[in-house]
């Protein structure tokens, strides 16, 4: 006998019925408090983060970060590359600022091999590291407007990064992933031209940290905030391992490039300072980053006048073996410090790679942060803790 | 106390110690990790000016890490992770040329398994980064563990930032972390089998599809360069 | 003739005509012109490109976006409840036209001149809770209900400084009347000077502002829909017309609130200088109006593109703590002049 035939009409309104009563009266009213799905699909996680909390009306109990959406395996393929190739993988890290990446893992390499950089590639290197912490830092500052619901500012920072990354595509070719940076040097000199025009994209730098000081960050609303929400203590964000502007901003004076830069970089050539504020909270975070774009614009600025001329490539053979040995070396990233822990056994390949990547500590402590927030400052700390998705994920 | 030498079970290659000049900050940082956990530091390296390796006993890794941060004030936490130091079954370079399934090759004996700096006796390390904002001093602490049980204490309690390296660590190496308040997989799913970044995990695009950048090394038309061309026939 | 003057006074044909007027003249007119004149406003304050591009002079960016909307799928979702879910849209738009009832555009160019016309307006504006409301339960999406529930407490509180605001022009005047007000501005004096009320009302225009731009639900009030934190809020599940249909009412809302701050505190149709009676104002008072609600507007869009967003409770302590107090006390202020003066 046949089963008694159920249309197909039926079906889908009792599912319909199924999936309303479970999400509507279950997850609604379950004693601990609300799920709220934030993400993966997401305006406020830049990229595909999965933040799961569990709400009280709109105040956070609980808080987990689920990374993993856009994890590539890096370190698994990088043992399956030779050191030039590897910098092609890791320009993908950190998206907006990618030479900055590829930085690290060559001065590890050059560490290695114990070959140094002519002096005139080490001021291009850190030039053109610099103008990629203005173009990540300047979306940074644009894109905490948009989170904090001022529009305005992501539309200015979207107009004038263009500048900076007009002159970084001058130099390299690509706008995003420069894969520029050589082991021995840089593939190519700068071009023509290319150090007054970059001299008058460091006043519309300037003159875009003044805009946003005035539309964003002295902003009354902004301020209320922004101001005592996601207070992070010097000590909890070191034993998070939080760096970079995330730990200035809670008043530790560490910066890499100041206090033990590589060498391959130039920074003590240049005059500039680092910016701490005491108060660790979100505002202080912003406040640090903005700083940072105007000693960055001033440090490229000093450094343009006195590039040395001569080779840009040291004497490197053409197949790149790299000695037995290990090496880490850390720089001070556009989102904090990004090290790379390369092992060679003397292979064409490295033989194991460890990217300490600086958002994945970063983002790790939002559940210690998070606690006892409402949703809007969820959103706030996520924006001002200053998250690249591939930079957690790698 | 221990003398230094006692606790350095792999001297540095000798050319190395011939023009390395001593490092007595280091040296002195070696000497107090000696004098609080003793003889479980069994092996160090140090490359002068520059950087610190100390391998310590699992048994003293949260010890070790609870004085580092607290006494030695190196309050950073940098990063956690792992190494097999075994060498890839699927040929050195993992390259398509020696591949053992594609072409159907004999699978070929493996080099000897070598660890690197302050030395090891297991194919697993677990390796850790710590790091005083106030000095400027790191240091690079490593432990062994033994195939049989590869488990070793948490660090969570002392560098609370730990949870997501020992997360990372346990999906993609499969040790376990005694202590460790949520230890479920970060980024995989939950049910993934086997571990991605042992080296006898295979990377499956490099099974189907040969490498091409292994023949990348043939000289560029028209470059002046010869020192390519001992090497461009791969 | 007997057939023409029937038909004209016959009560269904006014009612068609008024209809009419209230359903396509003003969506198409002022809605186009003010769209077309706030999307300029916004490209050249935000440096967008589209409504500096699209077309002749980027006119053309309405247009894109209009037919986009069209274009897309009307989606509901599996789980919604379907009919309140439709509904929704409507509701709020319809809450918007009934604005559109009482503004006068000329003494006698106004679909219904109502004795307490004020009264109505913010009876009909708190309509659009409903709507919201409906639209955040009924998509059974938890951004949504967040959204909605945000909605409606915002809503509601500024539902009180709003009314308090015009409490004070209400009493100057001496009526409800939309009309009256007008009438009553143009009379109004400071020694020799005919001045609209803006200048003794002055505190009270920033706190309808204030208001205004809380009911629409606009930054620096943006919570309910804001993108960044829950998605869209209540909008979050509308596609298509129905999205379009939030998108005019957010607009029109904005037009009419601005219309209603142009009556009472700007004079509405009225020219200093020109009689009240003067026949004039069947074509001048359409265009006055129309100019003082793009300068509202202006100042409404101006703030919105200019300010980040509150919390929810900031929202709250802004009206209570600051809104209700300065309205309270300028009611006061205001009723002492009356009493004196009279």
């Amino acid at each position: 006998m046949a089963a008694p035939t159920v249309p197909e009409s039926k079906q889908l309104q009792y599912i319909s019925q199924q999936a309303a009563d479970s999400r509507v009266n279950v997850e609604f009213e379950t004693e601990d408090g609300m799920t709220l799905n934030i993400g993966p699909q997401h305006p406020a996680t830049h990229g595909t983060l999965r933040i799961i909390t569990r709400l009280d009306g709109e105040q956070v109990i609980s808080c987990e970060p689920v990374p993993g959406y856009m994890h590539r395996g890096y370190e698994k393929l990088t043992e399956v590359r030779t050191y030039p190739q590897v910098t092609t993988l890791i320009n993908r890290i950190d998206w907006l600022g990618s030479f900055a990446n590829e930085v690290p893992f060559i001065l590890a390499a050059e560490k290695l091999m114990e070959i140094e950089a002519p002096p005139r590639a080490r001021y291009i290197r850190t030039i053109l590291f610099e103008l990629s912490r203005m173009a990540n830092i300047v979306l940074f500052l644009g894109d905490l407007g948009a989170q904090l619901g001022g529009v305005t500012a992501v539309f200015y920072a979207f107009r004038d990064r263009e500048f900076v990354l007009n002159q970084i595509e001058a130099v390299t070719g690509g706008r995003f992933h420069p894969n520029f940076d050589r082991i021995g040097g840089l593939k190519d000199d700068l071009p023509k031209g290319w150090i007054a025009e970059t001299k008058k994209c460091m006043t519309r730098v300037h003159d875009f940290c003044d805009e946003l000081e005035d539309l964003l960050i002295g902003n009354e609303i902004f301020q209320a905030r922004t101001r005592g929400i996601g207070v992070i203590p010097a000590n909890v964000g070191l034993s998070y391992g939080l760096s970079g502007a995330n730990i200035r901003g809670s008043g530790v004076d560490w910066d890499i490039r100041r206090d033990h830069c590589p060498p391959g970089l130039v920074y003590d050539k240049a005059d500039w300072k680092v910016c701490t504020h005491p108060d660790g909270d979100s505002f202080s975070r912003s406040w640090v980053r903005l700083q940072e774009v105007r000693e960055s614009a001033k440090i490229v600025d000093q450094l343009l006048d006195s590039v040395p001329s001569g080779p840009v490539m040291a004497k490197v053979p053409r197949i790149i073996k790299v000695p037995e040995g290990e090496a880490y070396v850390a720089t001070e990233n556009p989102l904090g410090q990004m090290g790379y822990y390369v092992i060679s056994k003397g292979d064409l390949v490295p033989f194991r790679v460890k990217i300490r990547s600086a958002s994945f500590n970063n983002v790790s402590i939002v559940p210690w942060v998070t606690r006892g927030v409402f949703v809007p400052d969820v959103i706030t700390i996520l924006a001002s803790l200053y998250f690249i998705l591939g930079d957690i994920d790698r | 106390m221990n003398q230094l030498s006692s606790a350095d079970t792999e001297a540095p290659p000798a050319d190395q110690q011939a023009e390395a000049p001593r490092d007595e900050r280091r040296e002195a940082l070696i000497s107090l990790f000696s004098a609080e956990i003793g003889d479980a530091v069994v092996g160090t390296h140090i490359r002068a000016g520059d950087d610190l390796w100390i391998r310590i006993t699992r048994e003293a890794w949260l010890e070790t890490a609870r004085f580092a941060q607290q006494r030695l004030r190196m309050d950073f936490f940098d990063f956690l992770s792992g190494i097999d130091w075994r060498p890839s079954p699927y040929g050195r370079d993992m390259d398509s040329q020696e591949d053992i399934v594609v072409h159907g090759t004999e699978p070929k004996e493996p080099p000897a398994m070598a660890t690197g700096y302050a030395g090891g006796d297991t194919r697993f390390q677990v390796f850790a980064r710590v790091f005083s904002t106030a000095s400027h001093e790191g240091v690079t602490l490593k432990a062994d563990l033994p195939d049989d049980d590869l488990s070793i204490d948490s660090w969570v309690p002392v560098y609370a930032g730990a949870n997501w390296h020992e997360r990372e660590c346990h999906e993609m190496y499969g040790f376990t972390f005694n202590g460790h308040p949520y230890p479920v997989n970060l980024y995989l799913p939950g049910d993934f089998e086997g571990f991605p970044l042992r080296k006898d995990f295979p990377l499956l695009a490099r099974r189907v599809k040969p490498w091409p950048g292994i023949v990348d090394v043939e000289p560029m038309p028209g470059s002046d360069d010869d020192e390519g061309a001992e090497g461009g026939d791969s | 003739m007997m057939l023409g003057d029937t038909i004209f006074d016959v009560y269904w044909f006014q009612t068609v005509i008024k209809v009419l007027v209230v359903a396509l003249l003003i969506p198409t007119t002022a809605l186009i012109l003010g769209i077309v004149f706030l999307f300029k406003v916004m490209s050249w304050m935000q440096s967008r490109l589209g409504p500096q591009e699209a077309g002749p002079k980027g006119l053309l960016q309405l247009l894109a976006d209009g037919a986009k909307f069209l274009q897309k799928e009307d989606l509901t979702p599996m789980s919604a409840d379907v009919r309140v879910f439709r509904m929704a849209p409507i509701v709020v738009l319809m809450s918007t036209f009934l604005l559109f009832v009482i503004i006068p555009a000329s003494p006698n160019l106004v679909v219904e001149n109502l004795p307490n016309g004020v009264f109505f307006a913010f009876a009909v504006s708190s309509l659009s809770v409903i709507g919201v409301l409906m639209a955040g339960w009924a998509s059974a999406n938890k951004y949504a209900l967040l959204g909605g529930i945000r909605a409606a407490g915002q809503l509601i509180a500024y539902e009180l400084p709003m009314v308090l605001a015009v409490v004070g022009v209400v009493i100057q005047a001496g009526t409800l009347s939309m009309n009256g007000i007008v009438v009553a501005q143009a009379g109004f004096h400071i020694g020799p000077i005919p001045v609209p009320y803006i200048v003794t009302q002055f505190p009270m225009f920033l706190v309808f502002l204030a208001a205004t731009q809380a009911e629409l639900t606009q930054a620096p009030f943006d919570m309910p829909v804001a993108e960044s934190e829950l998605v869209a809020g209540y909008q979050v599940e509308y596609s298509g017309f129905r999205f379009l249909f939030f998108f005019m009412a957010e607009f029109a809302t904005a037009f009419a609130f601005a219309a209603i701050a142009a009556t009472l505190f700007l004079g509405g149709y009225y020219v200093p200088g020109l009689d009240i009676n003067s026949g004039i104002y069947w074509v001048l008072g359409p265009i006055v109006l129309f100019t003082k609600i793009m300068l509202v507007s202006f100042l409404i869009f101006w703030f919105r593109f200019t300010y980040p967003r509150f919390r929810e409770d900031q929202l709250q302590r802004f009206a209570w703590k600051w809104l209700i107090p300065i309205s309270l006390v300028w009611i006061s202020v205001t009723a002492l002049f009356k009493v004196w003066v009279a």
